[in-house]
């Protein structure tokens, strides 16, 4: 069932708690829905014209059944709303000696600070397994949610007013951080990752000041973005019949189709990308796909493009970085890429970063955000 | 025929061609009407146009969540077109589909009266449902709106770039027209129904009807005034739920809840009630605890007042209140329930006969259970905290809202096509349609319950980073196309009939019921003399009895 998995990991306390009443519902629903629905179709069959079938005295009313099937589901309703209410309550009620963690939403990212070290982090969240972690949240703009499906948790996030949730991971991993209420145009890429340490490497994190343990340099980004964009599947080391090599390409002179040539400089290289059919290289036709400009899938940002130029541009020299773990099979992001750190800034990239919506301040008439952390601002 | 007109007069004497349909033909004589049926044969082809583009919306969001991210739509394109399938669809569709269609069109049938009490009033609810729908169509057109149909604030006030206010009007225009059709009803049930037509006599479509009715008359007056307090912060700033303004968005979801909760049963309580006249008719045999089913109707729709907030388990409202309306939502599971074992033990001991309309009522079953059973993963609190806001809630409507809603409204409409045209349809394929659609239906929506359990959030544009959902969203797709398919079939051959179809007769399904003692389709009139109704409600054995229809073997005309 690789493909098609049926349940999400439970990677918190409150997921092993919950989902076994998930299942209970589950069971109870398949069981009492299923029966029903097929003593449906088999009196649908049994009783249809034609069929010789006992119809005699065919009853209109029957106060003890009427009573038995609504006691019945009554009882069975309050017994899911019993543990419903109790998990709830206990999801409502974090311990006195969580961590604490201050969660700022914001059109479309998530600033997140922890409280104990003072450690900032953005669209992405660390955390310790086996300790309680509280949760303070608030919105600078409009209603967000912050929702981590392993964790089971979910709590909105609003504007003016402080929410609180809190969970403590169990397992090791990564996992995904939602905006999971509507919140205007780049809603669905508001997210990341949270990672769920052993102690000792959430200390050891910590200790480093948070940052990405390895901090990527425009080229290393480029070569993500490479990679992710699957350039090598037809500009590889040798020239081949998809497109020519980039290798060695910075400063040569390049003959077109046309006859004309020009120097591949970092111009000729952004709008080999963004206009592939502008130039075209002698002996090849035109089979490459323009790039949009821009912050969508797909698209590469011209934040983006900088550091793809700059990637380019050591093919074939000695500047080259050798680090294979940023190429390789490695096409699209997924979350158990190794390097999730450097994936997420090419995934959101310049999406998100302070970038304001200015119809959203020509409606607020320049007034600031309110509720703000102070910190944050 | 099942009850006794007022003197011997069987309908052998049809008035000679003449009926409802083409006693007038200027288009004058349409638009300026009075006549109920008239009304409603205007509401089901409005609410069809309405239903296509809608569904054209819900194509291209499949079409697009094929791909993690996205084939050929913006994100800010792809917000716009969720919010006009929501819009359209809850606004122009599931609040007027069958009270609109159904209702305006049976109901005076039904209780033996001439018309409904406020004639003009229900030409005026129709032309504001147009109004309305104009509109937020003028909406789409100008630019779209991008805030989802709950228009929650403070994104909606004070954030949104987009047509906000016209749409926000139309749908205001559109509770209106809501409005007049429920006080229409609810006077018309009191006052117009023929002598000997009693409470308990009467068939339970009209009284869901009428339970509808009173929701729609107690609620969409809040709705109302919430969205022009949204719109009034919108335009002048007056803050009520801005913070930034002084106000509080949590308050907006209370009032916005406060009638779209109930707006849910709106929707759904009109096909319980034909889902009560179909299993009825294609059992032959009376509805199995009539008033059991009655008075659920009336539980649902007090009840449904008092669980708005399980829509804000985890906003930030008071954790206690959401005890409380988490247990009155379980309360409301109850008459639920009642309804669906009545309606199975109606089929126990029938005569049953599985012509189209009876089709769709065995897949409203199986749609219905399924979305009922859901609810309670989403009333159970601590279950609700993950699955809130994700494809599960998603699943979870669209089996009550289509499985549910729309698929009472189609099993209503092929049973009282041929009444409201005189024309049969290809029952055969009908039969075989309604299968495709329920089958396309559950491709389309059971794989999103997985994937909502999975965790991806509803309102998503993009999954790249998860795309370990794309399997189910193409199995999704996939559905989604068949179902299509299964609509515009349907819509193929009973425009067909129109103009092929077999004659009807006045009663070809054999059923009881005062619509099926006149012509089809009726004359203008309804009825040549006011009947006067002397047997129960779906008397079957006193209907066979007297050997009037009884022992139809299939319904005449059928091709």
């Amino acid at each position: 069932m690789g493909n098609f998995p049926l349940a999400p990991p439970q990677a918190s306390e409150f997921a092993h708690q919950i989902d076994p009443l998930f299942y209970a519902l589950t069971a109870v629903c398949v069981f009492f829905g299923g029966i029903t629905f097929l003593v449906v179709i088999y009196f649908s069959l049994r009783y249809k014209r034609g069929t010789k079938a006992d119809r005699s005295n065919p009853k209109h009313e029957h106060l003890p059944l009427e009573i038995s099937w609504s006691i019945f589901p009554l009882i069975l309703a309050l017994v899911f709303f019993w543990f419903g209410a109790k998990q709830f309550i206990y999801a409502k009620t974090p311990p006195k000696d969580a961590m604490e963690i201050y969660v700022v939403g914001k059109q479309w990212m998530w600033h997140i600070q922890h409280a104990e070290s003072g450690v900032r982090e953005n669209n992405t969240l660390h955390v310790p397994i086996g300790r309680p972690v509280k949760l303070t949240m608030i919105s600078q703009d409009v209603l967000h949610a912050f929702y981590i499906p392993e964790f089971r948790i979910q709590y909105h996030v609003v504007p003016g007013r402080y929410t609180q949730s809190w969970f403590t991971a169990t397992k090791p991993g990564t996992y995904h951080l939602f905006c999971a209420m509507y919140c205007g145009t780049q809603h669905s890429e508001m997210g990341g990752y949270v990672y769920a340490m052993k102690p000792d490497d959430y200390a050891q994190w910590i200790k480093n000041g948070g940052n990405d343990p390895q901090p990527q340099t425009l080229v290393e980004r480029g070569g993500s973005i490479y990679t992710k964009m699957a350039c090598e599947g037809c500009h590889t080391e040798k020239d081949t019949i998809h497109g020519p090599s980039l290798y060695s390409l910075y400063g040569k002179t390049r003959r077109f189709t046309d006859g004309t040539t020009a120097v591949a400089d970092d111009a000729y290289i952004r709008e080999s990308i963004y206009k592939p059919d502008a130039k075209i290289v002698a002996g090849y036709i035109d089979t490459m796909s323009p790039y949009v400009s821009g912050t969508q899938p797909g698209a590469i940002s011209e934040e983006d493009m900088l550091a793809l130029v700059a990637y380019i541009k050591t093919l074939g020299t000695t500047n080259m970085p050798l680090d294979k773990s940023l190429s390789g099979t490695q096409r699209g992001v997924t979350p158990n890429s190794k390097v999730p750190g450097s994936a997420r800034v090419t995934a959101v990239g310049a999406l998100g970063f302070e970038k304001d919506n200015p119809e959203a301040n020509r409606l607020r008439n320049g007034k600031p955000a309110v509720g703000a952390l102070g910190s944050e601002n | 025929m099942s009850s006794i007109t007022a003197t011997g007069t069987i309908p052998a004497a049809e008035p000679a061609e003449k009926n409802y349909l083409n006693v007038t033909t200027t288009f004058k004589s349409w638009a300026l009407t009075h006549d109920h049926k008239r009304i409603g044969v205007m509401y089901l082809v409005t609410i069809a146009i309405f239903f296509a583009v809608g569904s054209l919306m819900a194509g291209l969001i499949r079409a697009e969540l094929t791909s993690p991210t996205g084939n050929f739509l913006e994100s800010e394109t792809y917000n716009k077109v969720f919010t006009a399938h929501g819009v359209i669809m809850i606004f122009w569709v599931l609040l007027a589909a069958v009270p609109g269609i159904l209702g305006n069109f049976v109901i005076p049938l039904m209780i033996g009266a001439r018309d409904v009490a406020f004639p003009r009033l229900n030409l005026l609810s129709y032309y504001f449902f147009v109004g309305g729908g104009l509109l937020a169509i003028a909406a789409v057109l100008s630019g779209g709106v991008d805030t989802g149909w709950t228009f929650y604030v403070p994104y909606a006030s004070l954030y949104s770039n987009s047509q906000v206010g016209l749409a926000v009007t139309g749908a205001f225009l559109a509770g209106f027209s809501s409005i007049f059709t429920a006080v229409n009803f609810i006077v018309t049930v009191h006052k117009m129904r023929a002598p000997g037509m009693t409470w308990f006599r009467l068939p339970l479509f009209i009284w869901s009807a009428y339970a509808t009715s009173l929701i729609v008359v107690l609620g969409t007056p809040v709705v109302a005034i919430t969205l022009m307090m949204m719109l009034a912060e919108r335009t002048l700033h007056i803050g009520f739920f801005s913070p930034e303004l002084g106000g509080d968005p949590v308050l907006f979801q209370h009032l916005f809840w406060f009638y779209s909760h109930p707006a849910v049963y709106i929707m759904i309580l009109p096909s319980f009630g034909v889902q009560s006249e179909l299993l009825a008719a294609f059992s032959r045999k009376r509805v199995f605890g009539y008033h059991f089913v009655a008075f659920s109707s009336l539980a649902i729709a007090v009840l449904g007042f008092l669980v708005w907030g399980h829509h804000m388990f985890v906003s930030s409202q008071s954790m206690y209140q959401g005890v409380v309306f988490s247990l009155i939502t379980f309360l409301i599971a109850v008459p639920t329930a009642v309804k669906i074992f009545n309606w199975t033990s109606t089929i126990y001991k029938g005569t049953v006969r599985l012509h189209a309309p009876m089709i769709y009522a065995i897949s409203f079953m199986g749609l219905f259970i399924i979305g009922g059973l859901t609810g309670l993963y989403l009333s159970t609190m601590s279950t609700d905290i993950h699955l809130t806001n994700t494809y599960f809630v998603v699943a979870h409507f669209h089996y009550v809202m289509v499985g549910g809603a729309i698929t009472g409204l189609l099993g209503g409409i092929h049973y009282w096509w041929p009444k409201m045209f005189g024309k049969m349809y290809p029952d055969r394929l009908a039969q075989i349609t309604a299968i495709i659609v329920f089958l396309g239906f559950n491709l389309t929506f059971f794989p999103q319950f997985i994937v909502g359990w999975l965790g991806m959030p509803r309102r998503y544009h993009y999954y790249y980073l998860e795309p370990q959902f794309q399997p189910y969203n193409i199995m999704s797709s996939m559905g989604a196309s068949i179902l299509g398919l299964g609509f515009l079939i349907t819509g193929g051959y009973l425009i067909w009939s129109l103009k092929f179809g077999a004659k009807a007769t006045s009663n070809p399904w054999g059923a009881h019921g005062l619509e099926w003692t006149i012509p089809s389709p009726p004359d203008l009139h309804n009825f040549p003399t006011t009947p006067i109704v002397t047997d129960d409600v779906y008397d079957y054995e006193a209907l066979d009895a007297a050997g009037l229809s009884g022992g139809v073997v299939a319904p005449q005309g059928v091709s």
